[in-house]
């Protein structure tokens, strides 16, 4: 899968899964700041992402993560 | 209609809160080893005219409790009320406890429920609902003579109720907890007559609790008017710990 193609993916779990609007969700978006994502939220998007990619994230790797490029790389790097 | 997962269904308090959810909620009653119990729930249940099945769940399994719930899923479609109702006794005196009975007890009451909420939350966090329910007892409150792991158990299911309802309240999700007192079941067979006695003694209601009594609480705190309470621990206990 492209990168593009799961920027894509993961724009739509923003827009559906936590409501965010749709012109927010960036590559350079901050994931807290711009978003307004609390820790939980960051949970629901993790659970979201195993479930859509099928694949499991363990906590250390989201250490780094803390915009939507970032995670979007994550998981390009996983599939 | 929302769907409620009674684990230890099939029986004594279990078995009343399957059949009273069953007049508002589909009903999934978990069973471990009573499934021929538990099917009677279920006719119970249908032949009030409620939705039930029955499904095994072994709650000291992490793949048994996904299995349930799957199965629940396919059914029904979500789980949107938890009752962790599942529990043991391995009753000794402190000084006399083997490190055996702590951890079967430990494992099935405390850790049983925590495999089984973890499960529950997946569905609620995206469903944006959720009811936990505890069903705890109150020697988790005041301790009992002989239910050290028992009561240990019991304590700690608050703790883990209260985390609960700060960490997903935000997500409609709620977490109480019920501490019956002592309530006429399998498990408190063994109490003889003069003992019996002794306990209603202590009562502001001069009764032994039905497991009913319980039923009622449970039912309320899975309804729509219990919205706004979250986190708090219910004695049912005909005022034995006033």
């Amino acid at each position: 899968m492209e990168v593009n193609e799961v920027f894509d993916k993961v724009k739509n779990l923003f827009v559906d899964e936590l409501g965010i609007e749709a012109e927010k969700v960036t590559m350079e978006a901050k994931l807290e700041e711009d978003l307004d994502i609390d820790s939980l939220g960051i949970v629901e998007v993790v659970m979201a992402f195993e479930d859509e990619f099928e694949i499991e994230i363990d906590d250390e790797e989201l250490t780094d993560v803390g915009t939507v490029g970032q995670a979007v790389n994550l998981l390009h790097s996983k599939l | 209609m929302k769907t409620v997962l009674v684990t230890g269904g099939s029986r004594g308090i279990g078995k009343a809160i399957a059949k009273n959810l069953g007049l508002t909620c589909n009903v999934a009653v978990g069973y471990s080893t009573s499934k021929e119990q538990a099917d009677e729930v279920v006719d119970a249940i249908q032949t009030a005219g409620g939705n039930a099945t029955a499904v095994s769940i072994d709650v000291t399994d992490q793949n048994s409790v996904n299995q349930c719930f799957e199965t629940v899923e396919d059914v029904y479609s979500s789980v949107d009320i938890l009752i962790n109702n599942a529990g043991i006794t391995n009753d000794n005196i402190f000084p006399r406890l083997k490190q055996e009975d702590w951890d079967s007890v430990i494992d099935t009451n405390l850790t049983g429920s925590f495999r089984a909420s973890q499960r529950a939350i997946k569905g609620m966090m995206k469903n944006k609902w959720g009811r936990i329910i505890f069903i705890s007892s109150v020697a988790g409150i005041s301790g009992n003579t002989g239910q050290s792991n028992y009561a240990a158990s019991k304590a700690g299911l608050i703790g883990l109720a209260k985390t609960i309802s700060k960490e997903l309240g935000s997500r409609n999700i709620t977490s109480n907890v019920i501490a019956p007192g002592y309530i006429e079941t399998d498990m408190t067979s063994f109490l003889n007559d003069e003992k019996k006695e002794d306990i209603i003694e202590q009562l502001s209601i001069k009764r032994v609790g039905k497991p009913e009594d319980i039923a009622n609480m449970v039912s309320f705190l899975c309804s729509d008017e219990s919205e706004y309470i979250t986190g708090q621990v219910f004695p049912v206990d005909g005022g034995l710990t006033t």
